[in-house]
Protein backbone atom coordinates (compact mmCIF):
# COMPACT_ATOMS: atom_id res chain seq x y z
CA UNK A 1 0.00 0.00 0.00
CA UNK A 2 1.43 3.38 -1.01
CA UNK A 3 1.88 6.32 1.35
CA UNK A 4 -0.85 8.29 -0.45
CA UNK A 5 -3.49 5.57 -0.23
CA UNK A 6 -2.64 4.72 3.38
CA UNK A 7 -3.06 8.40 4.26
CA UNK A 8 -6.38 8.58 2.46
CA UNK A 9 -7.68 5.58 4.39
CA UNK A 10 -6.43 6.81 7.78
CA UNK A 11 -9.34 7.51 10.13
CA UNK A 12 -8.87 11.14 11.20
CA UNK A 13 -9.84 10.17 14.74
CA UNK A 14 -6.35 8.69 15.06
CA UNK A 15 -4.97 12.20 14.53
CA UNK A 16 -7.30 13.57 17.23
CA UNK A 17 -6.31 10.77 19.61
CA UNK A 18 -2.56 11.21 19.09
CA UNK A 19 -2.88 15.00 19.50
CA UNK A 20 -4.84 14.45 22.72
CA UNK A 21 -2.23 12.06 24.12
CA UNK A 22 0.64 14.39 23.15
CA UNK A 23 -1.09 17.26 24.96
CA UNK A 24 -2.07 15.20 28.01
CA UNK A 25 1.20 13.44 28.80
CA UNK A 26 3.42 16.53 29.26
CA UNK A 27 0.78 18.04 31.53
CA UNK A 28 1.03 14.95 33.74
CA UNK A 29 4.80 14.51 33.41
CA UNK A 30 6.46 17.82 32.38
CA UNK A 31 9.48 17.65 30.08
CA UNK A 32 10.70 21.14 31.02
CA UNK A 33 11.78 21.99 27.49
CA UNK A 34 13.89 25.18 27.39
CA UNK A 35 12.35 28.56 26.53
CA UNK A 36 14.18 31.47 24.94
CA UNK A 37 12.37 34.83 25.32
CA UNK A 38 11.99 36.53 21.92
CA UNK A 39 12.80 40.24 21.30
CA UNK A 40 9.11 41.38 21.38
CA UNK A 41 8.67 39.66 24.76
CA UNK A 42 11.89 41.15 26.13
CA UNK A 43 10.71 44.58 24.91
CA UNK A 44 7.34 44.10 26.67
CA UNK A 45 9.09 43.24 29.92
CA UNK A 46 11.58 46.09 29.50
CA UNK A 47 8.83 48.67 28.86
CA UNK A 48 7.33 47.97 32.30
CA UNK A 49 10.74 47.61 33.96
CA UNK A 50 11.71 51.07 32.66
CA UNK A 51 8.74 52.79 34.33
CA UNK A 52 9.61 55.02 37.29
CA UNK A 53 8.22 53.54 40.53
CA UNK A 54 4.72 54.80 41.27
CA UNK A 55 3.85 55.47 37.62
CA UNK A 56 0.21 55.36 36.65
CA UNK A 57 -0.58 52.64 34.10
CA UNK A 58 -3.77 51.98 32.14
CA UNK A 59 -4.51 48.29 31.55
CA UNK A 60 -7.19 47.53 28.98
CA UNK A 61 -8.13 43.89 29.53
CA UNK A 62 -10.34 43.11 26.55
CA UNK A 63 -10.96 39.39 26.72
CA UNK A 64 -13.41 36.84 28.09
CA UNK A 65 -13.09 33.27 29.39
CA UNK A 66 -12.83 31.91 25.81
CA UNK A 67 -9.24 33.24 25.64
CA UNK A 68 -8.34 32.23 29.15
CA UNK A 69 -5.44 29.81 28.44
CA UNK A 70 -3.54 32.44 26.45
CA UNK A 71 -4.44 35.75 28.05
CA UNK A 72 -5.00 35.02 31.74
CA UNK A 73 -1.31 34.15 32.35
CA UNK A 74 -0.29 37.38 30.57
CA UNK A 75 -2.71 39.46 32.63
CA UNK A 76 -1.58 37.91 35.91
CA UNK A 77 2.15 38.26 35.22
CA UNK A 78 1.71 41.83 33.94
CA UNK A 79 -0.22 42.88 37.05
CA UNK A 80 2.42 41.27 39.27
CA UNK A 81 5.21 43.19 37.54
CA UNK A 82 3.24 46.45 37.71
CA UNK A 83 2.45 46.02 41.40
CA UNK A 84 6.10 45.20 42.13
CA UNK A 85 7.01 48.54 40.53
CA UNK A 86 4.46 50.22 42.87
CA UNK A 87 2.51 51.35 39.81
CA UNK A 88 -1.00 52.73 40.20
CA UNK A 89 -3.06 50.49 37.97
CA UNK A 90 -6.34 51.51 36.31
CA UNK A 91 -8.11 48.64 34.55
CA UNK A 92 -10.80 49.05 31.90
CA UNK A 93 -12.69 46.40 29.92
CA UNK A 94 -14.08 46.98 26.42
CA UNK A 95 -14.98 43.36 25.70
CA UNK A 96 -18.46 42.35 26.75
CA UNK A 97 -18.54 39.25 28.86
CA UNK A 98 -15.08 39.88 30.26
CA UNK A 99 -15.75 42.35 33.08
CA UNK A 100 -16.41 39.87 35.87
CA UNK A 101 -13.73 37.45 34.72
CA UNK A 102 -11.13 40.22 34.52
CA UNK A 103 -12.19 41.51 37.94
CA UNK A 104 -11.54 38.09 39.49
CA UNK A 105 -8.00 38.12 38.05
CA UNK A 106 -7.31 41.68 39.22
CA UNK A 107 -8.63 41.05 42.74
CA UNK A 108 -6.72 37.77 42.99
CA UNK A 109 -3.35 39.29 42.03
CA UNK A 110 -4.02 42.38 44.18
CA UNK A 111 -4.71 40.17 47.22
CA UNK A 112 -1.55 38.18 46.50
CA UNK A 113 0.54 41.41 46.31
CA UNK A 114 -1.39 43.14 49.14
CA UNK A 115 -2.60 46.12 47.09
CA UNK A 116 -5.58 48.21 48.18
CA UNK A 117 -8.63 48.54 45.95
CA UNK A 118 -9.28 52.20 45.10
CA UNK A 119 -5.87 53.30 46.41
CA UNK A 120 -3.29 51.24 44.50
CA UNK A 121 -5.57 50.00 41.73
CA UNK A 122 -9.11 50.20 40.43
CA UNK A 123 -11.17 48.23 37.95
CA UNK A 124 -13.43 50.65 36.08
CA UNK A 125 -15.29 47.74 34.50
CA UNK A 126 -16.93 47.36 31.10
CA UNK A 127 -18.09 50.13 28.83
CA UNK A 128 -19.96 49.49 25.57
CA UNK A 129 -18.97 51.46 22.49
CA UNK A 130 -15.72 49.91 21.27
CA UNK A 131 -13.59 52.51 19.45
CA UNK A 132 -15.89 55.36 20.45
CA UNK A 133 -14.99 54.63 24.10
CA UNK A 134 -11.28 54.68 23.23
CA UNK A 135 -11.62 58.12 21.67
CA UNK A 136 -13.84 59.33 24.51
CA UNK A 137 -11.20 58.32 27.08
CA UNK A 138 -8.84 60.66 25.28
CA UNK A 139 -11.15 63.52 26.26
CA UNK A 140 -12.02 62.49 29.80
CA UNK A 141 -11.71 59.16 31.56
CA UNK A 142 -13.87 60.17 34.58
CA UNK A 143 -16.67 61.17 32.20
CA UNK A 144 -16.34 57.94 30.20
CA UNK A 145 -16.32 55.82 33.37
CA UNK A 146 -18.25 57.84 36.00
CA UNK A 147 -18.35 54.76 38.28
CA UNK A 148 -16.02 51.82 38.76
CA UNK A 149 -16.88 48.11 38.51
CA UNK A 150 -18.29 48.17 42.07
CA UNK A 151 -20.45 51.24 41.46
CA UNK A 152 -18.24 53.73 43.37
CA UNK A 153 -17.92 57.24 41.96
CA UNK A 154 -14.44 57.45 40.45
CA UNK A 155 -13.92 61.01 41.73
CA UNK A 156 -13.89 59.66 45.29
CA UNK A 157 -11.10 57.12 44.67
CA UNK A 158 -7.51 58.14 45.58
CA UNK A 159 -6.06 56.11 42.68
CA UNK A 160 -8.08 58.24 40.24
CA UNK A 161 -6.99 61.54 41.76
CA UNK A 162 -5.68 63.77 38.97
CA UNK A 163 -6.63 61.35 36.20
CA UNK A 164 -7.92 63.26 33.19
CA UNK A 165 -7.22 61.34 30.01
CA UNK A 166 -4.44 59.29 28.37
CA UNK A 167 -1.89 61.98 29.24
CA UNK A 168 -2.30 60.97 32.90
CA UNK A 169 -0.73 57.59 32.18
CA UNK A 170 2.88 56.56 31.55
CA UNK A 171 1.93 53.39 29.66
CA UNK A 172 -1.05 51.63 28.13
CA UNK A 173 -1.11 47.83 28.37
CA UNK A 174 -3.58 46.28 25.94
CA UNK A 175 -4.36 42.62 26.61
CA UNK A 176 -6.87 41.68 23.96
CA UNK A 177 -8.47 38.79 22.13
CA UNK A 178 -9.80 40.56 19.03
CA UNK A 179 -12.16 43.44 18.35
CA UNK A 180 -12.00 45.90 20.04
CA UNK A 181 -8.42 45.43 21.04
CA UNK A 182 -4.81 46.30 20.37
CA UNK A 183 -5.26 47.13 16.66
CA UNK A 184 -7.97 49.66 17.51
CA UNK A 185 -5.85 51.16 20.31
CA UNK A 186 -3.00 51.68 17.84
CA UNK A 187 -5.33 53.22 15.26
CA UNK A 188 -7.42 55.39 17.56
CA UNK A 189 -5.17 56.15 20.51
CA UNK A 190 -1.46 55.75 19.76
CA UNK A 191 -1.48 57.96 16.68
CA UNK A 192 -3.78 60.57 18.19
CA UNK A 193 -2.73 60.75 21.84
CA UNK A 194 0.86 59.43 21.54
CA UNK A 195 0.75 57.17 24.60
CA UNK A 196 3.29 54.29 24.60
CA UNK A 197 1.52 50.94 24.14
CA UNK A 198 2.54 47.35 24.84
CA UNK A 199 0.28 44.43 23.98
CA UNK A 200 -0.52 40.87 24.99
CA UNK A 201 -2.66 39.13 22.37
CA UNK A 202 -3.90 35.73 21.26
CA UNK A 203 -1.74 33.84 18.78
CA UNK A 204 -4.36 34.29 16.04
CA UNK A 205 -4.08 38.08 16.36
CA UNK A 206 -0.29 38.29 16.76
CA UNK A 207 0.75 38.12 13.05
CA UNK A 208 -1.48 41.11 12.22
CA UNK A 209 0.29 43.21 14.84
CA UNK A 210 3.93 42.61 13.87
CA UNK A 211 3.90 45.60 11.46
CA UNK A 212 3.11 47.84 14.46
CA UNK A 213 6.11 46.43 16.31
CA UNK A 214 8.36 47.12 13.34
CA UNK A 215 7.26 50.78 13.19
CA UNK A 216 7.52 51.26 16.96
CA UNK A 217 3.78 51.88 17.36
CA UNK A 218 3.88 48.96 19.79
CA UNK A 219 6.86 48.87 22.14
CA UNK A 220 6.55 45.16 22.91
CA UNK A 221 4.24 42.22 22.41
CA UNK A 222 3.33 38.86 23.89
CA UNK A 223 1.89 36.55 21.22
CA UNK A 224 -0.22 33.64 22.43
CA UNK A 225 0.70 31.03 25.01
CA UNK A 226 4.33 31.02 23.84
CA UNK A 227 4.61 34.77 24.50
CA UNK A 228 2.99 34.35 27.92
CA UNK A 229 5.37 31.49 28.80
CA UNK A 230 8.44 33.45 27.68
CA UNK A 231 7.27 36.41 29.79
CA UNK A 232 6.82 34.11 32.81
CA UNK A 233 10.32 32.77 32.16
CA UNK A 234 11.76 36.30 32.14
CA UNK A 235 10.03 36.94 35.48
CA UNK A 236 11.24 33.59 36.94
CA UNK A 237 7.63 32.47 37.36
CA UNK A 238 6.25 29.07 36.43
CA UNK A 239 2.60 29.75 35.70
CA UNK A 240 -0.08 28.10 33.59
CA UNK A 241 1.50 29.19 30.29
CA UNK A 242 4.90 27.69 31.11
CA UNK A 243 3.24 24.47 32.25
CA UNK A 244 1.39 24.25 28.94
CA UNK A 245 4.37 24.85 26.64
CA UNK A 246 5.68 21.25 26.64
CA UNK A 247 2.27 20.10 25.39
CA UNK A 248 2.25 22.95 22.88
CA UNK A 249 5.65 21.97 21.49
CA UNK A 250 4.80 18.26 21.12
CA UNK A 251 1.46 19.02 19.44
CA UNK A 252 3.20 21.41 17.01
CA UNK A 253 5.80 18.78 16.12
CA UNK A 254 3.05 16.26 15.43
CA UNK A 255 1.07 18.70 13.27
CA UNK A 256 4.23 19.64 11.35
CA UNK A 257 4.86 15.91 10.76
CA UNK A 258 1.28 15.47 9.49
CA UNK A 259 1.79 18.40 7.07
CA UNK A 260 5.05 16.91 5.75
CA UNK A 261 3.50 13.43 5.34
CA UNK A 262 0.39 14.92 3.71
CA UNK A 263 2.55 16.80 1.20
CA UNK A 264 4.63 13.70 0.48
CA UNK A 265 1.42 11.73 -0.17
CA UNK A 266 0.16 14.46 -2.48
CA UNK A 267 3.50 14.50 -4.32
CA UNK A 268 3.31 10.72 -4.73
CA UNK A 269 -0.21 10.95 -6.18
CA UNK A 270 0.91 13.57 -8.70
CA UNK A 271 3.94 11.47 -9.64
CA UNK A 272 1.69 8.50 -10.37
CA UNK A 273 -0.67 10.73 -12.33
CA UNK A 274 -3.66 10.10 -10.04
CA UNK A 275 -5.96 13.14 -9.86
CA UNK B 1 0.29 10.90 41.07
CA UNK B 2 -2.20 12.12 43.72
CA UNK B 3 -5.76 13.06 42.79
CA UNK B 4 -8.00 15.36 44.81
CA UNK B 5 -11.30 15.61 42.88
CA UNK B 6 -13.11 18.92 43.28
CA UNK B 7 -16.01 19.19 45.74
CA UNK B 8 -17.51 22.10 43.81
CA UNK B 9 -20.68 21.03 41.88
CA UNK B 10 -20.09 23.85 39.34
CA UNK B 11 -16.68 22.39 38.47
CA UNK B 12 -18.26 18.95 37.98
CA UNK B 13 -20.95 20.39 35.67
CA UNK B 14 -18.28 22.23 33.64
CA UNK B 15 -16.09 19.11 33.45
CA UNK B 16 -18.91 16.81 32.32
CA UNK B 17 -20.04 19.34 29.70
CA UNK B 18 -16.45 19.58 28.45
CA UNK B 19 -16.35 15.79 28.06
CA UNK B 20 -19.72 15.91 26.25
CA UNK B 21 -18.27 18.39 23.74
CA UNK B 22 -15.05 16.34 23.34
CA UNK B 23 -17.18 13.27 22.53
CA UNK B 24 -17.92 14.84 19.11
CA UNK B 25 -14.35 14.03 18.10
CA UNK B 26 -15.40 10.38 18.04
CA UNK B 27 -18.75 10.93 16.32
CA UNK B 28 -21.94 12.97 16.61
CA UNK B 29 -23.95 11.80 19.61
CA UNK B 30 -26.79 12.87 21.98
CA UNK B 31 -24.37 14.00 24.73
CA UNK B 32 -22.66 16.41 22.34
CA UNK B 33 -25.98 17.72 21.03
CA UNK B 34 -27.28 18.24 24.56
CA UNK B 35 -24.17 20.25 25.54
CA UNK B 36 -24.30 22.22 22.29
CA UNK B 37 -27.97 23.20 22.69
CA UNK B 38 -27.44 24.03 26.35
CA UNK B 39 -24.52 26.28 25.45
CA UNK B 40 -26.46 28.13 22.75
CA UNK B 41 -29.47 28.67 25.02
CA UNK B 42 -27.48 29.73 28.07
CA UNK B 43 -25.28 32.07 25.96
CA UNK B 44 -28.31 33.77 24.41
CA UNK B 45 -29.91 34.31 27.82
CA UNK B 46 -26.65 35.41 29.41
CA UNK B 47 -25.90 38.02 26.75
CA UNK B 48 -29.45 39.43 26.84
CA UNK B 49 -29.16 39.96 30.60
CA UNK B 50 -25.58 41.23 30.23
CA UNK B 51 -26.63 43.75 27.58
CA UNK B 52 -29.48 44.99 29.73
CA UNK B 53 -27.32 45.58 32.81
CA UNK B 54 -24.04 46.68 31.20
CA UNK B 55 -25.36 48.68 28.25
CA UNK B 56 -28.91 49.90 28.79
CA UNK B 57 -28.79 50.46 32.55
CA UNK B 58 -25.25 51.82 32.94
CA UNK B 59 -25.04 53.81 29.70
CA UNK B 60 -28.59 55.10 29.45
CA UNK B 61 -30.91 54.61 32.39
CA UNK B 62 -28.53 55.52 35.25
CA UNK B 63 -27.13 58.70 33.61
CA UNK B 64 -30.63 59.84 32.57
CA UNK B 65 -32.05 59.15 36.01
CA UNK B 66 -29.14 61.09 37.55
CA UNK B 67 -29.68 64.01 35.19
CA UNK B 68 -33.40 64.33 35.88
CA UNK B 69 -33.49 63.65 39.65
CA UNK B 70 -32.96 67.36 40.34
CA UNK B 71 -29.97 66.88 42.67
CA UNK B 72 -27.38 68.05 40.13
CA UNK B 73 -29.23 71.09 38.79
CA UNK B 74 -30.71 71.38 35.33
CA UNK B 75 -30.63 68.12 33.39
CA UNK B 76 -28.81 69.69 30.44
CA UNK B 77 -26.31 71.73 32.49
CA UNK B 78 -22.81 71.62 31.04
CA UNK B 79 -21.32 71.06 34.50
CA UNK B 80 -22.81 67.58 34.49
CA UNK B 81 -19.72 66.86 32.43
CA UNK B 82 -20.99 64.26 30.04
CA UNK B 83 -24.25 66.08 29.20
CA UNK B 84 -26.34 63.20 30.40
CA UNK B 85 -29.66 64.91 29.66
CA UNK B 86 -28.74 64.81 26.00
CA UNK B 87 -28.76 61.02 26.19
CA UNK B 88 -32.46 61.37 25.34
CA UNK B 89 -31.35 61.82 21.75
CA UNK B 90 -29.45 58.49 21.43
CA UNK B 91 -32.31 56.84 23.37
CA UNK B 92 -34.72 58.08 20.71
CA UNK B 93 -32.39 56.90 17.92
CA UNK B 94 -32.18 53.51 19.61
CA UNK B 95 -35.97 53.24 19.75
CA UNK B 96 -36.22 54.20 16.08
CA UNK B 97 -34.26 51.04 15.21
CA UNK B 98 -37.32 49.04 16.29
CA UNK B 99 -39.48 50.85 13.71
CA UNK B 100 -38.28 48.22 11.22
CA UNK B 101 -40.90 45.93 12.71
CA UNK B 102 -43.69 48.30 11.59
CA UNK B 103 -43.90 48.38 7.80
CA UNK B 104 -45.30 51.91 7.36
CA UNK B 105 -42.65 53.65 9.45
CA UNK B 106 -39.76 51.25 8.83
CA UNK B 107 -37.84 54.03 7.05
CA UNK B 108 -37.33 55.80 10.39
CA UNK B 109 -34.68 53.18 11.31
CA UNK B 110 -32.49 54.64 8.57
CA UNK B 111 -31.89 57.73 10.69
CA UNK B 112 -30.36 55.65 13.46
CA UNK B 113 -28.36 53.56 11.02
CA UNK B 114 -27.11 56.73 9.33
CA UNK B 115 -25.72 57.98 12.66
CA UNK B 116 -24.11 54.61 13.48
CA UNK B 117 -22.54 54.24 10.04
CA UNK B 118 -21.45 57.89 9.92
CA UNK B 119 -19.77 57.82 13.32
CA UNK B 120 -17.97 54.52 12.73
CA UNK B 121 -16.96 55.40 9.16
CA UNK B 122 -15.42 58.62 10.50
CA UNK B 123 -13.64 56.85 13.36
CA UNK B 124 -12.35 54.07 11.11
CA UNK B 125 -11.16 56.43 8.38
CA UNK B 126 -9.18 58.69 10.68
CA UNK B 127 -7.88 55.73 12.69
CA UNK B 128 -6.73 53.88 9.59
CA UNK B 129 -5.15 56.99 8.11
CA UNK B 130 -3.18 57.72 11.30
CA UNK B 131 -2.42 54.25 12.59
CA UNK B 132 -1.98 52.26 9.42
CA UNK B 133 -1.50 54.30 6.27
CA UNK B 134 0.86 57.13 7.27
CA UNK B 135 2.72 55.25 10.00
CA UNK B 136 3.19 52.09 7.93
CA UNK B 137 4.37 53.94 4.82
CA UNK B 138 6.77 55.90 7.02
CA UNK B 139 7.99 52.70 8.66
CA UNK B 140 8.52 51.03 5.27
CA UNK B 141 11.09 53.59 4.15
CA UNK B 142 14.32 52.11 5.48
CA UNK B 143 18.01 52.68 4.79
CA UNK B 144 19.35 49.70 2.82
CA UNK B 145 22.83 50.01 4.33
CA UNK B 146 22.83 50.39 8.10
CA UNK B 147 26.52 49.78 8.75
CA UNK B 148 25.88 46.19 9.88
CA UNK B 149 25.59 43.24 7.49
CA UNK B 150 22.80 41.52 9.44
CA UNK B 151 20.42 44.48 9.72
CA UNK B 152 21.26 45.59 6.17
CA UNK B 153 20.33 42.15 4.83
CA UNK B 154 17.11 42.31 6.84
CA UNK B 155 16.31 45.72 5.30
CA UNK B 156 16.94 44.35 1.79
CA UNK B 157 14.73 41.29 2.38
CA UNK B 158 12.02 43.58 3.77
CA UNK B 159 12.19 46.01 0.84
CA UNK B 160 12.30 43.31 -1.86
CA UNK B 161 9.44 41.44 -0.16
CA UNK B 162 7.35 44.60 0.13
CA UNK B 163 7.86 45.67 -3.51
CA UNK B 164 7.31 42.16 -4.94
CA UNK B 165 4.19 41.54 -2.84
CA UNK B 166 2.75 44.88 -3.98
CA UNK B 167 3.54 44.04 -7.61
CA UNK B 168 1.61 40.77 -7.26
CA UNK B 169 -1.52 42.88 -6.69
CA UNK B 170 -0.86 45.11 -9.73
CA UNK B 171 -3.37 43.87 -12.29
CA UNK B 172 -3.21 46.61 -14.95
CA UNK B 173 -0.56 44.71 -16.94
CA UNK B 174 -0.12 41.05 -17.73
CA UNK B 175 2.31 39.35 -15.33
CA UNK B 176 5.04 38.55 -17.88
CA UNK B 177 8.76 39.29 -18.07
CA UNK B 178 10.24 41.28 -15.18
CA UNK B 179 6.79 41.98 -13.71
CA UNK B 180 5.96 38.26 -13.83
CA UNK B 181 9.22 37.31 -12.11
CA UNK B 182 8.73 39.94 -9.41
CA UNK B 183 5.11 38.94 -8.77
CA UNK B 184 6.13 35.25 -8.56
CA UNK B 185 8.73 36.20 -5.97
CA UNK B 186 5.98 38.19 -4.21
CA UNK B 187 3.89 35.00 -4.02
CA UNK B 188 6.74 33.30 -2.09
CA UNK B 189 6.78 36.12 0.46
CA UNK B 190 2.98 35.95 0.76
CA UNK B 191 3.14 32.17 1.24
CA UNK B 192 5.68 32.60 4.05
CA UNK B 193 3.38 35.10 5.78
CA UNK B 194 0.38 32.74 5.36
CA UNK B 195 2.48 29.93 6.83
CA UNK B 196 3.40 32.06 9.84
CA UNK B 197 -0.27 32.97 10.26
CA UNK B 198 -1.24 29.29 10.07
CA UNK B 199 1.38 28.36 12.66
CA UNK B 200 0.07 31.01 15.05
CA UNK B 201 -3.52 29.80 14.47
CA UNK B 202 -2.50 26.23 15.32
CA UNK B 203 -0.84 27.52 18.50
CA UNK B 204 -4.05 29.35 19.45
CA UNK B 205 -6.25 26.29 18.93
CA UNK B 206 -3.85 23.95 20.76
CA UNK B 207 -3.78 26.50 23.60
CA UNK B 208 -7.56 26.14 23.95
CA UNK B 209 -7.17 22.35 24.13
CA UNK B 210 -4.40 22.71 26.71
CA UNK B 211 -6.62 25.07 28.72
CA UNK B 212 -9.44 22.52 28.80
CA UNK B 213 -7.04 19.70 29.75
CA UNK B 214 -5.53 21.85 32.50
CA UNK B 215 -9.04 22.50 33.80
CA UNK B 216 -9.89 18.77 33.77
CA UNK B 217 -6.59 17.73 35.35
CA UNK B 218 -5.99 20.47 37.89
CA UNK B 219 -9.40 21.99 38.72
CA UNK B 220 -11.62 18.92 38.35
CA UNK B 221 -9.43 15.94 39.22
CA UNK B 222 -7.11 17.94 41.47
CA UNK B 223 -3.98 16.41 39.97
CA UNK B 224 -0.87 17.44 41.87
Amino acid sequence: MSLASSFERLDRRWIFAITGVLVLLPLLWPLNLPLEPSPPVRAYHAAIAALPPGSRVLVSADFDPASRPELEPMARTTLRQLFEKDCKVVVVVLYQGGARFVDEIVQDVARERRRRDGVDYVNLGYKAGDEAVMVLMGQSIPNTFPRDHRGREVGTLPVMSGVQNYSSFALLVSISTGYPGTKEYVQQVQGRFHIPIIAGVTAVTAPTLYPYLQTGQLLGMLGGMAGAAEYEDLRYERGMASRGMDAQSLAHLFIALCIVLGNLAQWERRRKGTP
Amino acid sequence: MILHPSHDPAVWVAALLTLCIFSFLYRDNPFYRFAEHLFVGVSAGYYIVLNFWTVLVTNLWDPLAGAFDGRHGAPFAARLGDYRGFLLLPALLGLLLFSRFVGRIAWLARWSLAVIIGVYAGLKTTGFAQGDFVAQVHGSIQPLWTGHWGTSLSAWVFTVGLVCSLLFFYFSREHKGALGAASRLGVFFLMISFGAGYGYTVMSRISLLIGRFQFLLYDWLGFR
